[in-house]
Order: C-alpha cells, then structure tokens, then sequence
C-alpha cells in the first residue's frame, strides 16, 4: 500500500474524485498551477485543467459563493481557504447561505460543497495563521465540520465529504501535514511513514461523516480529542502512565456520541482536549454532552485541556500550546479525584 | 504651516419631511439619444452609456431611437398585464398585512417594469436570482398567485415550509433562485452558477438583481471581479430605487458616480437605463443577454427608478421623505407609461385598462380564497410544526431527531 503524508492524502483523494466525477471542481487561491501554498493540489490542474481546478481571485467571501452558485447549478466544488483564519470574510456565505439553503427552501434548492481549510498552530504563524475555528462552525445548523487526525482517515473522510449532499467544513490540521507531531517540538520531526495511518490505498475508499474512532482501547479515563491533539494526547498519557482510551472524534458534526458516551460511562472520568480558545469552545458541548449522558458513571469533574483564551500568540507559541504536560496533569487531576 | 483643509464630508441630504422634493441630483438623457453599441464592441466605446441613460419613450409615450426593441403590441401587452398584476397584487396582500392576516409584506411599486421586462427579455431556463422586491419575475415567469400567497401565509401549500418571511420565494422549476433575507448574496451565486453553465458548455445564463444600497456589500464586488475575472455569463442588475429604507443613494455612494460606472473598472459594460421605461429596460437585457450568449461576457446594468411605497410594511417613509416625493420622480410611472404608448400605438384604451384590472383584481380575490384554504393564521389547516426539524440535513441527524421527538411529546403527539 502506498505511503502518503496529510498533504499527499489531501491530494489523492482530490485526485480520485476529479477523476471519477466529472462534476468534481477545485478552486482557490494558488490552488491551480502552483499547486497551493501546502502542496495539497499539486499536478491536479495540469491533470485535469484549468477549467476544473480553477485558480481564483484572493476573496474568500467570492469564492464560497461562487462555489455555492456552482453547486446550485449541480456541480460539487471543493473550495479551498488558504488558511482558516482568512474564512471570515466567507462567513455570511457559509452561514447564512451554504448551511440553510436547504433548509430554507424546503429541500428545491442545496448546494453541496466541500471547504477545505487548514488549521491549528504550532507553525510559528501568529494569530493569523494558527487558528482553530472548528467551534465556530460547529454552532451553526446545516454544516458538516470534519477533522482527521491522520492520512488515511484525511482521504477517506474528504472523498465522504465531497460525496455528501450537505455541505461540510473540512479542517486540516497544518501541523501533522508532514508528520505525526506529539505536542513535544524539540523533538526532530517524525514522518508519516513510521505511523500506520501512513498506509494510505491509492484509489477510492470512505471514511464515514458520522463515527469516532478509538485510537487506544483503556479502562482508567476516556480523554476526547481530534485533529493534532489526538498524538498529543497519546503522549500525555503515555507520561501519565494511565490505562487511558483515546477517542479520536473525526466529525464534529454530526458527532458520534454513542462511542464516546460509551466510553465515558465505562471509564468514569473523562478530559477533553482541543487546541482552540476554552470559552464557548466545541470542548463546551463535549462536556455538556457527557454530564447528560454519563453523569450517574462519572467519578471525577470532567477536565477541559484547549488553548488559552487568548489570541494565538507568534513569540510564546509553545506556552500557549496544550502539550502533553498539560493534558497529563489534566489526567492526574482525574485520577486523584476519585 | 499648510492649512489643515481635510474634512469628513457628509453626503447632503435628501428632501426630508416640509421641504420640497428634489431631484436635481438626477441626470437622464433625451429618449432614443444614447447609441447602441454592437454587442461585441470594445469596452471604450460602450463606456460612456453608464454615465448617460438608455431611453426609448419619449414624453408623448413613442418609441423611438436605436434601443426600440420593436416589440409587438401583443408582447407589450402581455408585458403590462404583468406589471397590472404586480402592482394590484402588491397592494391586495399589503391590505391583507394590514389586517393581521400576513406578518410582514414588502411592495415593488413603481419598479415593475424592471423585473417584468427583465424576465420577458430572457429565456425560460435562464437562471434568476432576485432580490426581495423582484416579484415581477414570478409574475412574468407565471408562478400561480396561490402559491405566492401561500408562502405569505405560511400555510400547508407554502414552498418554504414556514420557514421564510413573507415574499422569500423560490421556485426550482421556474428557475428562480431563492431570496435571501441577507442583502447583496445572491450577487455571487449567481456568477458561480454562471461560471458553472459555462463549464458545462450550458446555453443558459444567470441575472441577479441587487438594490443600489446593497452595492456597498462586499458581495458586489465579488460579484464582479469573479464576473470579469471569468467572463461569466451574467447580468447584474442595480435596481437603483433611490432610497436604502432612509437614506439616499448618495450614500450608498451614488454621489459622485453612478452604480453602472462600477462596471467598466472592473472591465465590465455598465449601463445605466430608464427602469420605469419598459422598453429601455427589455432593450438593454436583451443586449445584455446576447452578449452573455454570444460569449462576450458580463454586463452591468443600472436601472433608475423610484421605490414609490414604504421600504416595507414595518416602514414608515413619511418619516424620512416629503409625501409628495413620488408625484415629483422625474421618470413617471412605468405602467402609466406603457400604457401611453400603447394608446399611441392604437392598441390600448382606458376602457380596456379599465377591464383588465377589474379582471386581474376578481383573479386575485379567486387566488386569495383559495390560498386561505390551505390554512390562515386564524383558521383552516396548519402546518404540522415536526417539519420544522426536516432539511437542516439531507438526512436528519440523531440529535436533531431526538430533539423533534421532544417537542412531539412536548405537543402531545
């Protein structure tokens, strides 16, 4: 099976869809001849033409509703944002008019777009490049919000995602584009061949919009993560020493309570982890959600590992960051707990 | 030391309330004196007709100048039975607003002919996308009045499924596109979906209508860089009504330039026309219209008219605006003006107007009777409030069925 980092899995699965379904357009800025800024569509325009990966003016606001124009005229666009942090220009366009066109016209008219955008920090890229806006999105009705942590999830979650008649916000998480990355920056960085979720298959194969995966089966406490933080968390709790069970949520929306209440309820103890701001973070309706659901199984208050409340800062990136220290004390905190 | 001379300018106002109307800011053209320009004639030549205005009836209500379109009496009939119908309908459900029998209404008087002539300058399966004040188009396109009532009403029958405000309509299979309570929106849709015709080799091409407000979104200018960037075949349309609920289209930024002249920086035709002058405006969509086809790409029309009732039911315009304004609008009534050229041409008379809008009015208390037969706020059948949780997805969620099932035990069901 052929080995693939994030970006080359990003591309594959662009690659098969533009092959296999002549509606399939790609669009965004650089995204054409130069292949983006992250390589994620390199030789898909000279593959497939310009007129079907399709470089676009720097105007997010335009190209989501060019895109949702296109998927009204039944094409399936699969727009890309250079970089989270420029969507909000876009956001009307995604939230007033992507999410509830379905809706508001009782089911005549939708468009059903993809829109890709990188994520999350650790890059050295300040406040407007390191982002995590996930709960934003996750707030509003009618949106898909997808987050792999891995290559082969990566294709198989943007081929569902393409293949959705929904819409769907499709979060990259730039800093395990090339590698695993574990929270600890020190270390030299470790490719992706050396991860089992390498492997990724060349042709056509989905991962589903709606199912978490348990990424390390464990007893003691459930930690809830996605995206960076789930090899984040795997090094946390290989610090803390804990029977831990990793639960990587892969859709935010719609999201997989089963597993992760199941989980919870075996555990008794849960921790959440993301690398965006706390406040009215998605780590607010994961806790809601399992105090419903689980709290006659809980033994220890649920903790919440994110990013500070502030913005995400250029020079104290790495303070600012919730690396496995601080999600190991997280588990510590439970575990004396009871 | 220089003098510091910079100084914030406000736009000078509009007549207000106890002052004169005044419509000195408007500049027009003598009808049939703008020339009209090959199709594919270079964006130079065409550029001066977005500081003129493309007329064809003069005062005396003749056709004249290279813009007449010719049409036949017949189509110029059918054409102010539209805007009749419009108009009459318009006032019938502003009545029924004002008996609590709608929550909400919104006119289009005196923009009528913007939307009639512009839908019958186009071909059935060109793609619409309105703005609000657009019903013209359902009327021209031949939506039935119940369904519009309907969707009014919030009913059983509503395309929305009560889920818009009164006059959001859509309708899939007259191709038109849903309005959007978000001003200027529809703007870039309707360049995507154009982009996208032209990918797929379609010979379909999309029109959308924005009022002169709504051109300081950022929307407009998406909607025009992807236009020119793409060639897309579209038109955009500025219905310039003059006021944004209170304030004057100068400061929508009509001060110093008018909203065609946005076009030909972008690379774009623009082309300011007489909006209350039928034949101008059907003249210029079709103009536009062919060089979409053609391949020529975009072209940006401004048409100039004025927004003759209240923003809204929930506007008062007497507050902002002398009451006699719209007797002193120096481009008259786009029905009234028809209708004289009718005459002129021997083919109208007051007795026939007369009848027709009898006629229309008995068709819209029939549509009425009907559509409150599928359910008034006060009686017949109503929506089932379930439908409420349908089409947030394609496929509806767990949670959200979850959530319906509360509310049904909420309800008793």
């Amino acid at each position: 099976m052929p080995q693939m980092n994030l970006v080359q899995a990003v591309n594959s699965a662009l690659d098969v869809m533009l092959g296999r379904d002549p509606s399939v357009v790609v669009m965004g800025e650089d995204v054409g001849y130069f292949g983006g800024v992250f390589r994620c569509t390199e030789g898909l325009q000279r593959k497939y033409g310009e007129h079907r990966v399709i470089d676009t003016p720097i105007a997010e606001g335009g190209i989501v509703a060019a895109a949702i124009g296109m998927g009204v005229n039944g094409l399936r666009p699969v727009a890309e944002i250079q970089f989270a942090d420029y969507v909000y220009p876009a956001f009307d366009q995604i939230v007033s008019e992507l999410a509830r066109l379905r809706y508001r016209t009782a089911g005549e008219f939708s468009a059903a777009v993809t829109v890709r955008m990188p994520c999350g920090g650790g890059i050295r890229g300040g406040q407007t490049h390191s982002q995590s806006p996930e709960g934003i999105f996750t707030h509003v009705c009618g949106i898909k919000v997808v987050m792999p942590s891995n290559p082969y999830d990566a294709k198989g979650l943007l081929v569902s995602s393409i293949e959705d008649d929904d819409p769907v916000i499709f979060f990259e998480p730039k800093r395990i584009y090339n590698g695993p990355f574990d929270g600890d920056w020190h270390k030299p960085a470790v490719p992706w061949s050396t991860h089992s979720k390498g492997d990724v298959p060349a042709g056509h194969y989905t991962v589903p919009l709606c199912r978490a995966e348990i990424v390390r089966t464990g007893a003691d406490v459930t930690i809830l993560a996605y995206g960076t933080m789930v090899h984040v968390a795997e090094a946390a709790v290989r610090l803390a020493g804990v029977d831990a069970e990793i639960i990587d949520l892969r859709t935010l929306v719609p999201l997989d309570t089963d597993t992760m209440c199941s989980s919870v309820c075996k555990t008794g103890r849960c921790v959440i982890v993301h690398e965006a701001t706390r406040f009215s973070g998605f780590g607010a309706e994961l806790s809601a959600t399992v105090q419903e659901e689980c709290f006659w199984h809980l033994l220890a208050p649920i903790q919440r590992v994110t990013g500070w409340d502030t913005p995400y800062p250029h020079a104290f990136e790495w303070e600012y960051f919730p690396g496995p220290a601080r999600i190991a004390a997280a588990i510590k905190t439970v575990m004396e707990a009871s | 030391m220089a003098a510091h001379e910079s100084r914030l300018h406000i736009p000078p106002s509009p007549a207000r309330p106890g002052e004169p109307p005044d419509f000195s800011y408007l500049k027009t053209s003598p009808a049939g004196s703008v020339p009209r320009p090959e199709i594919t004639a270079p964006l130079v030549t065409i550029e001066p007709l977005a500081s003129e205005m493309v007329r064809v009836l003069d005062d005396a209500g003749t056709a004249i100048g290279p813009w007449n379109p010719h049409l036949d009496p017949e189509d110029l009939q059918v054409g102010l039975r539209h805007m009749v119908l419009t108009r009459r309908f318009d006032d019938r459900m502003l009545r029924i607003q004002r008996q609590g029998r709608i929550t909400f209404y919104l006119k289009s008087s005196g923009e009528e002919a913007v939307s009639v002539a512009g839908a019958m300058a186009l071909r059935p399966d060109d793609m619409l996308f309105p703005s609000y004040r657009n019903q013209g188009l359902y009327i021209a396109r031949g939506r039935s009045l119940v369904d519009l009532m309907c969707q009014c009403l919030s009913n059983t029958r509503d395309m929305c499924k009560g889920r818009q405000m009164p006059v959001l309509y859509h309708w899939g299979s007259g191709n038109i596109f849903s309005i959007s309570g978000n001003l200027a929106t529809q703007f870039p849709q309707a360049v995507g979906w154009a982009m996208a015709a032209a990918l797929k080799g379609e010979d379909r091409l999309a029109s959308s209508w924005i009022g002169e407000g709504a051109t300081a979104e950022a929307d407009f200018h998406h909607a025009l860089t992807f236009a020119a960037v793409y060639q897309a075949p579209v038109i955009l349309n500025v219905v310039n009504n003059q006021w944004a609920i209170s304030t004057s289209q100068k400061i929508a930024g009509g001060e110093l330039s008018t909203f065609a002249a946005r076009g030909p920086g972008y690379g774009i035709p623009g082309i300011r026309v007489d909006g209350n002058d039928f034949l101008a405006v059907y003249a210029v969509m079709q103009w536009a219209a062919e060089r979409a086809r053609r391949g020529n790409g975009p072209t940006l029309i401004e048409h100039v008219t004025y927004r003759a009732s209240a923003h809204s039911t929930s506007d008062d315009p007497s507050r902002y605006r002398p009451q006699e304004e719209g007797r002193a609008w120096p481009l008259g009534d786009p029905i009234a003006r028809l209708e004289r050229h009718l005459e002129v041409l021997g083919a109208w008379s007051a007795d026939r107007q007369d009848r027709l809008e009898k006629e229309l009015d008995a068709h819209i208390v029939e549509c009425w009777r009907e559509a409150a037969t599928y359910g008034t706020p006060s009686e017949g059948p109503s929506l089932d409030p379930m439908t409420l949780f349908e089409d947030v997805f394609k496929e509806m969620p767990k949670s959200l069925a979850r959530q319906r099932d509360e509310l049904k035990a909420l309800l008793g069901g």
